[in-house]
């Protein structure tokens, strides 16, 4: 089958062991830099924000990749069966993208009718509404 | 190494190319493992969809908890260090390393199994079982720790993130000014204990900011409660207000604060699809982890005893269980990014 000896197929296992532990420790050490935690508060710096977010996918990204193709053999599969199982993920590109902008434009909706409606308060009112609670000691 | 070459030539198992001439498998490979093969392909859009879901619904929100908030206990006390220190994400990454780690034992096991070793394929085997097993354990943990300790369930989200800062009342309404808070921040809405389980006090050490704030609102809560003012088995829907916090119909306290804007406001619950999308979905990963420990289980046994040396296809049963493990190990990459991670 493998031209790689039984020694070395186990030593590239291991290979493959501690490659997918460092990265998960990169990527551990990217998502908590980006919440602040290492020293630098990058808080509200979108840029900055943008590539660690980009970072952490294409790692995961990557690690989807080694898994699938070294650990489940799929390097070594027939190229048909390759791409019968991994060209319908391309679809999910698009659902991603698609998806996202969905909530988002939802999120922008409930901005506005948050606005209008306290909009309409105050013109029905005068003033917002303040409301009569009793206080306990 | 000589019969290898001419074993490898008469094969030709390095040719990529399908071979659709008929009366062979055409992908080289056998109905068992591609079936299972297009499995894994349909179960990835069952999770993608509900990733996805999840990816929506964030970005539908204005605030969303801040995960390494939310995710930072362990568990020995939070590993020795007591309540309260936060070890973002410690315990979630260390969940990881014991599915990568129970994947490698996999692919031991097959490579074992490619070269017909019975006893080994069972070591192997029974080495990916322990961690899986591990991880399961480790998500009862952390769900048990949610759900018991703080309350988080599929309709109530107790962790909520300030979208700007402020400065937190104490228990009695005066404001000290020491405690304040940024817009980002998360929170976490505690339940009161009064009413409730023995608590144990933390003693006469001097208590801060809001392990302070927690004391003093449970024992004005309990106060109330030996007045005949509040009784915790009735609390009205619209909760008790108090004049640093407010008692809600479930016994839970939101926090008074004024913002930096000058306005008064209380700690509110975080968006509900929080709790639902994360009960949920980790909820579906861990039963995949469990079939899978089920199952391999059973092959392991099956190796055990002898049934897989005499098969045609020797050990490629392992090989598919094989399969179906690194599938659970991708999809968990997946949900450790999209929850924990971004």
């Amino acid at each position: 089958m493998a031209h790689t000896s039984y020694e070395e197929s186990i030593k590239l296992v291991y290979k493959g062991m501690w490659l997918l532990a460092a990265v998960t420790l990169v990527e551990v050490a990217l998502s908590l830099f980006g919440k602040g935690y290492l020293g630098f508060d990058p808080h509200g710096m979108t840029a900055i924000l943008a590539i660690v977010g980009i970072g952490l996918i294409v790692l995961s990204l990557y690690k989807a990749y080694y898994i699938v193709y070294n650990f489940m053999h799929m390097g070594h599969e027939v190229k048909g069966l390759r791409m019968t199982v991994l060209l319908p993920m391309l679809l999910l590109v698009w659902a991603i993208f698609a998806f996202f902008n969905e909530g988002n434009a939802w999120k922008k909706r409930r901005v506005d009718v948050k606005f209008k409606n306290a909009i309409e308060l105050n013109e029905i009112t005068g003033k917002p509404e303040a409301p009569q609670i009793k206080v306990m000691d | 190494m000589a019969t290898d070459t001419a074993h490898k030539e008469a094969h030709d198992t390095h040719s990529d190319e399908a071979d659709w001439s008929g009366g062979v498998p055409v992908f080289k490979a056998s109905y068992g493992k591609l079936m299972m093969w297009y499995f894994l392909l349909s179960d990835a859009f069952t999770f993608a969809g509900f990733l996805i879901a999840y990816g929506t619904l964030r970005f539908s929100s204005e605030t969303w908890p801040v995960p390494d908030f939310v995710f930072q206990t362990a568990p020995f006390n939070n590993l020795g260090l007591g309540h309260g220190t936060g070890l973002p994400l410690i315990f979630v990454t260390f969940m990881s390393f014991l599915l990568i780690i129970s994947s490698v034992t996999m692919v031991r096991a097959v490579q074992e199994g490619h070269r017909e070793n019975k006893n080994a394929v069972v070591f192997w085997m029974f080495l990916t079982i322990i961690g899986g097993a591990g991880f399961l354990g480790c998500q009862a943990w952390e769900w048990t720790n949610l759900i018991g300790t703080e309350h988080m369930s599929l309709t109530t989200n107790p962790f909520g993130t300030y979208t700007e800062g402020g400065t937190y009342m104490n228990a009695d309404g005066s404001v000290s000014g020491s405690e304040t808070f940024k817009a980002g921040e998360s929170y976490l809405i505690h339940m009161t204990h009064v009413g409730g389980d023995a608590h144990d006090d933390h003693g006469d050490h001097e208590l801060t900011g809001e392990q302070k704030f927690l004391h003093d609102a449970n024992a004005m809560i309990e106060s109330q409660v030996s007045k005949g003012g509040v009784s915790m088995a009735n609390l009205p829907g619209e909760g008790i207000n108090f004049k640093g916090f407010i008692l809600d119909g479930d016994g839970f306290i939101h926090r008074k604060y004024k913002t930096n804007g000058g306005e008064l406001g209380f700690q509110e619950f975080g968006p509900k699809a929080f709790g639902a999308l994360f009960f949920f979905i980790t909820g579906f990963h861990g039963f995949h982890v469990l079939s899978g420990v089920v199952f391999l289980i059973i092959i392991m046994l099956n190796v055990a005893s002898g049934i897989y040396v005499k098969r045609k296809n020797g050990y490629e049963m392992v090989e598919k269980i094989g399969l179906y493990w690194h599938f659970v190990d991708l999809v968990w990459v997946f949900v450790f990014l999209v929850f924990y991670l971004l």
